[in-house]
């Protein structure tokens, strides 16, 4: 079958027609949706449309967004609000540390980067075959779902319930099966596999004991755990060519 | 919500990617963050898809999602081009919860 794990040979030889923009604009469009979503509830919570994009702009992290304003909207306090938020957006320190390596360049480069370093970015970027499409993967993906979230929050905000639930389209799992497509490179390798793994089990474990945002931070814990029981990944992973096991 | 929380919102959360990205320095470089770095990724988006699968807030819960994500990861198994997987996943999940 043609598709983006065709092999690390084929990855190799014959780089993919960019196949990681398009995969880009598909998780960008697929996040604008949520994005309407978003921009809707927002106002009927009562923020202003320019709130809605301040927020789509500036905090730039689904989750917390969703997290922030349904919060104030239960009539919780506005410092529960940014707890909440915050918790759910620690994990971007994460992908932070793994991304910073892989964008070099100006301060102002780094800072834009930095405000990109969100879920899709990092998976995208990560799911290169071929660790010179890395960087270039981070920003499609960056790029693309700025771009999609905030002009799905405008419209969301300025056209109120014009779009129904975006659930009802099972949209909802079209994100963490995405993700797994994202995350078969880092899977074909032992180390990795154990990151994964444990990682899953962290988080099942977690998510009754813990407030939402803590098990996907607990998580990193199974990158020190696969470090000690797996060792080191193959160089220069993320995914790199060359250093999978696979049968 | 007063435009005061939007800031502390922006400011939390862009400094939390920040001090990911800026906050290791040179330490970045050294071989053993390097390695943790390579398995953050493999770790957290596993924990991310096992929470946007199965849980709703602290509750773990079975639904039409885990046919949907099931279906859509045997398809990116079997190196199933990414829009086929994603759409698979939605098609499944949303064909389950219209019935």
């Amino acid at each position: 079958m043609l598709g983006r794990h065709d092999g690390p040979n084929s990855a190799a030889t014959l780089p993919p027609v960019r196949s990681y923009v398009r995969d880009g604009i598909i998780i960008g469009l697929a996040t604008g949706v949520f994005g309407i979503a978003f921009g809707v509830l927002g106002s009927t919570n009562g923020l202003s449309v320019g709130q809605s994009m301040a927020l789509s702009l500036l905090v730039f992290t689904g989750a917390s967004q969703f997290a922030a304003v349904s919060v104030i909207g239960a009539g919780g306090s506005p410092i529960t609000a940014v707890g909440t938020a915050l918790l759910l957006g620690a994990r971007n320190a994460f992908y932070g540390m793994t991304m910073a390596p892989h964008v070099p360049g100006s301060r102002l480069k780094r800072l834009v980067a930095a405000q990109l370093t969100i879920d899709e970015s990092t998976a995208l970027a990560v799911g290169q075959p071929s660790a010179d499409d890395v960087e270039g993967a981070f920003w499609a993906g960056g790029l693309s779902v700025f771009l999609f979230w905030n002009l799905g929050t405008l419209a969301g905000a300025l056209g109120g319930q014009a779009i129904g639930d975006p659930n009802a389209l099972g949209l909802d799992a079209a994100f963490p099966a995405g993700f797994i497509a994202l995350m078969m490179p880092a899977l074909r390798n032992r180390s990795g596999r154990v990151a994964a793994l444990a990682g899953s089990v962290i988080a099942v474990i977690s998510i009754p004991l813990t407030r939402p945002g803590v098990p996907i931070l607990l998580a990193a814990l199974g990158a020190l755990i696969a470090l000690k029981v797996a060792g080191p990944p193959p160089p220069a992973a993320p995914g790199r060519a060359g250093g999978e096991d696979r049968p | 919500m007063t435009w005061a929380t939007v800031f502390f919102l922006a400011a939390g959360a862009f400094g939390l990617k920040a001090a990911g990205f800026f906050g290791m320095g040179r330490l970045g470089a050294r071989p053993t963050i390097r390695m943790l770095g390579a398995l953050l990724p493999p770790a957290l988006l596993a924990a991310l898809i096992t929470v946007q699968t199965v849980s709703v807030d602290n509750d773990l819960v079975i639904d039409a999602r885990l046919a949907g994500v099931v279906a859509g990861g045997v398809a990116a198994w079997r190196k199933a081009p990414f829009w086929l997987v994603v759409a698979l996943a939605a098609v499944v999940t949303g064909g389950i919860r219209a019935l």
